[in-house]
Order: structure tokens, then C-alpha cells, then sequence
């Protein structure tokens, strides 16, 4: 019933009242549009601190280690990039749902929920690329750290210290996808109003009830942010690589 | 602080050999490096010189036979720096580039700044202090490495032909430099190209031919009567292979 409703809306073609309603949400600042706007960015910007903290060092660490299976292991992590959003969001479904192994945390349908989920597809991303920045500069820097004798902990600090600017693309790569994810969100999040409804979650729901003004408004919105967030890092790398080299 | 460690000389390498797939880099050399005046290695390219710097600096294994600093097979690399033919700069100032040096020496924190820039101020480049190193052109980055491997106040300084790509003034500048750390008592190992530069700077010469070391000797000797009829050819400026 709903994809049919939906199908008739759409299949009426682009209206020029509703992106004009569009506009107007954003210009009046709507209380429901911003207050999703709001838990989306706390949502994707918490699971990208997550993992970043986790996944800067595991990249850093795989980068400079030698084991057996080693490649296996960067393959897999190069392969997680790429990790379908639904498969994800069943599985943090599955072991956050009450019958599961962290059931008891009553965490299924809360915004923790959402950060776990998006922290799990987010962190290959970070990893993987940081591992590549990292291995790439540590070929140049190798003989002139160890020659200077710097110890194991110093090297990663100093190889994630200068290659800083080229991580930052790491992190955008991930906060992009973290932002723009649907499938995750809505299984472990259940698109609760006012709870865990984020802006893709809100956008196909919108969408499918036919109220497109709130859904294009909260479009706009968010590839504006992904945006802007893309032109900070880009001024930001301009800027260091004039004082950095 | 470093210098409670025990010394590093003599330098011993005993029978090294050093393979690479198939390639016989280094094959059962014999050399003590002794303190003493600046030992020059010359010989073609590929005899090993770079290699032997290499070994000296601990930064490879030898596939056979025994590297010792001061009769210690692992010496760790604390009291010797080594100046690389193509030097890399961190992605820092060249004042930065020398003070992570000092800090890596355990130099305290609030001296390190005026130590860098007066580092800086040796080898020529104080009014660049600032920029990135990176930036900088290839002799200027040289002379960065310089003041980055005198940071580490070596007691053996391993230089890598560090005056290849400089300009005259440049190179007499950093062979000034070279012989105030030798008088200071810094036992100099380098490879060079330049018979002049030789002359002018060797006490002792060590003369290799694929992977060995074919004479050594006191540079008087080595330009006087070298023993080997190869070293006279080299000394001629004949090509030896």
C-alpha cells in the first residue's frame, strides 16, 4: 500500500512547490528538521571519533609489523571497506538484541546502538586507508628513524604525526559514508521519532508517506554538511602543505 | 647522557658477506675502523661503499661473518649517525627536522629550539630555519641532514658522498664542517667520489673493488705508493671495474 502511494507521488515528476517547502524548512529553522539533523551529526560524528581511535593505531600497526597471514589480513581490511550496511546492521542487531550475547545492555534502538553499528563500518575504512598513508611514508622515513634510533612507539607517533593531512582524507572518507548510510541506522536504530531518527532514515520515510518537502529539506542539509566538511579539510590541507611541506 | 655508554671503535668487520637475491654485494670483507683521523672509502660504483656505510650504521645484517662496535656485536645505534646520499626530510621546518633529533637524544626540551637554529646556524642555513624542509633544494636539505646527524653528537659520523650534489662553495663549506667534528674528536667514515676531496680530507684510506676491500691504507701512502696495481689505476683516474 505504501509503495503505491509512494509510486503515485512520484510518478507525478518534480514539483516546484515542494523544493520551494524545502527551502522554506531550512530558512525557519523547523524544530523537527534540525532536531534530526542534530542526532545524525552526534550519531556519525561519535562512531568516526570511535573509530579512529581504534582504527589510526590498528592501521599504524599493521603498517609497520611483518606476520604470517599478514596479507590475508590487509586484503580482508581493504574488502571491509566496502561492507554492506544491512549486513552490518544485522549482525550489531543480532548480538545487541535481547537474546543476544550484549542483549542485557538494553542497547537495540538507542543512538549507542547506531554509533556501535556505523563504528563497525566505519573503522575498515579508517584503518585501511591509514594503514596504506602510514606504510607509504614509513618506506621513505625507515632508514632515517632507525638510523636515529627511534623506538617502535616513537615511529608511530611520528609517522601519524606527519601524515596527519593525508589521514584527515581517511577520516572524510569515513564521516562520508557514516553520514550517508541508511541500512545500519534503521535496523539497529528503528527510526524512532525524535530518538533515532537520523536523516536518511527520516529522508526514505518521508519519501515513502509522500511528504517531500521535509525529505528534500533534509537532503539539502546533509550533502551541504558533507560539503562543507569536504571544503574545511581541503583549505586545511592546502594551508599545512605550505607550512609543512 | 651518551657518553656513559661504552665506546663504539673500533669498528670491526670480520669476513662480511652481504647478498641480495642472487647479488653479491659485500663478499668476506675485512676492515677495522680505528679512531683516528677521517677514513675515506673510495672505489667505482657498486664496489659496496654505500653497503659498507650501511653495515657500519647497524641498518642491515651481514649474510655472513660479524659486524662489532667496540667489541659488542649490538651496539644499537646511539653513538653514531650516518648522512645519507639522498637524505629524507620530515615533513617538519628544518629547525623542527633538527630539534626532533634532539629530543629523540634526550636533549632537555627548553634548550632544544636554540640548540636546532644554532645547529642550523653551523651548517649555513640559520636564516632557513623555518621553512619546510621539504622545500628546501637538495644541497640545503644535505646540510639540514648534516646538522640533524651532528645533533646526535656521534662518535663515529658515517657520510654518504654528502657533498655529491653541492656546488663548490656548498661543498667547501660542509668539508669545513667535517674536519672542525673530526678535530673535535668525531671519528669520520665516508664515501666519496672525488679524488680532491680525498686528498683534502682522508687521514686513512680504505679502497674497495666489488664488494672488498682491496687496499688500506694512510692517504699518504694510498696517493704515494699504492700497493695494489688497481689503486693505481684508480688514483690515475683509469676506469676501474
Amino acid at each position: 500500500m505504501q509503495q503505491k502511494s509512494h509510486e503515485i507521488c512520484c510518478g507525478q515528476g518534480f514539483r516546484m512547490s515542494e523544493s520551494v517547502g524545502a527551502w522554506q524548512l531550512i530558512a525557519s529553522g523547523d524544530a523537527t528538521l534540525f532536531a534530526i539533523v542534530r542526532l545524525s551529526l552526534a550519531v556519525s560524528l561519535s562512531a568516526v571519533a570511535i573509530a579512529v581511535i581504534v582504527g589510526l593505531p590498528l592501521g599504524a600497526l599493521l603498517a609497520l609489523t611483518r606476520f604470517p597471514g599478514r596479507s590475508a589480513v590487509v586484503v580482508v581490511l581493504n574488502g571491509f571497506m566496502g561492507l554492506p550496511p544491512v549486513v552490518v546492521g544485522l549482525t550489531v542487531y543480532l548480538l545487541l538484541s535481547r537474546s543476544g550475547p550484549l542483549g542485557e545492555f538494553g542497547l537495540l534502538f538507542t543512538p549507542a546502538a547506531m554509533v556501535v553499528a556505523q563504528a563497525l563500518l566505519v573503522l575498515p575504512i579508517i584503518a585501511a586507508l591509514a594503514r596504506q598513508t602510514i606504510e607509504d611514508l614509513w618506506s621513505e622515513y625507515r632508514d632515517e628513524l632507525t638510523a636515529m634510533g627511534v623506538g617502535p612507539a616513537g615511529r608511530v607517533a611520528t609517522l601519524l604525526w606527519d601524515s596527519r593531512f593525508s589521514l584527515i582524507t581517511a577520516l572524510l572518507a569515513g564521516f562520508g559514508r557514516a553520514a550517508a548510510e541508511v541500512g545500519t541506522v534503521m535496523i539497529v536504530g528503528g527510526n524512532i521519532e525524535g530518538f533515532t531518527r537520523t536523516m536518511t532514515t527520516a529522508i526514505a520515510l518521508e519519501t515513502s508517506k509522500g511528504n517531500l518537502p521535509l525529505a528534500m529539506g533534509l537532503g539539502i542539509v546533509l550533502i551541504g554538511i558533507i560539503i562543507a566538511i569536504n571544503a574545511a579539510a581541503w583549505g586545511l590541507r592546502l594551508w599545512s602543505e605550505q607550512r609543512a611541506g | 647522557m651518551m657518553r656513559a655508554t661504552p665506546s663504539d671503535l673500533p669498528l670491526v668487520l670480520d669476513g662480511v658477506s652481504l647478498h641480495i637475491g642472487s647479488t653479491v654485494v659485500l663478499d668476506r670483507l675485512d676492515l677495522t675502523i680505528a679512531p683516528g683521523a677521517p677514513t675515506l672509502v673510495v672505489g667505482p660504483n657498486g664496489s659496496g661503499k654505500t653497503t659498507l656505510l650501511r653495515l657500519c650504521m647497524q641498518l642491515v645484517r651481514p649474510s655472513q661473518g660479524r659486524v662489532s662496535w667496540g667489541g659488542r656485536t649490538d651496539a644499537g645505534q646511539g653513538r653514531r649517525a650516518i648522512l645519507f646520499q639522498k637524505p629524507v626530510m620530515l615533513r617538519r621546518s628544518a629547525a623542527a627536522n633538527v630539534a626532533y633529533v634532539l629530543a629523540q637524544v634526550g636533549h632537555p626540551r627548553h634548550l632544544r629550539a636554540a640548540q636546532a637554529l644554532e645547529l642550523l646556524d653551523r651548517v649555513g642555513l640559520a636564516d632557513l630555519a623555518a621553512r619546510p624542509a621539504r622545500r628546501l633544494s637538495g644541497g640545503e636539505q644535505q646540510r639540514v641532514a648534516l646538522a640533524r646527524a651532528l645533533a646526535r653528537q656521534p662518535e663515529i659520523l658515517l657520510l654518504d658522498e654528502p657533498t655529491a650534489s653541492l656546488d663548490p662553495a656548498a661543498t667547501l663549506h660542509v668539508e669545513e664542517i667535517i674536519r672542525m667534528a673530526a678535530q673535535s674528536g668525531t671519528k669520520i667514515v665516508m664515501a666519496s667520489h672525488d679524488l680532491g676531496q680525498v686528498r683534502r680530507l682522508a687521514g686513512e684510506v680504505v679502497f674497495m673493488i666489488r664488494g672488498r676491500v682491496c687496499e688500506q691504507a694512510s692517504a699518504e701512502k694510498f696517493f704515494d705508493r699504492p700497493s695494489t696495481t688497481e689503486a693505481a689505476a684508480f688514483i690515475r683516474g683509469d676506469l676501474v671495474l
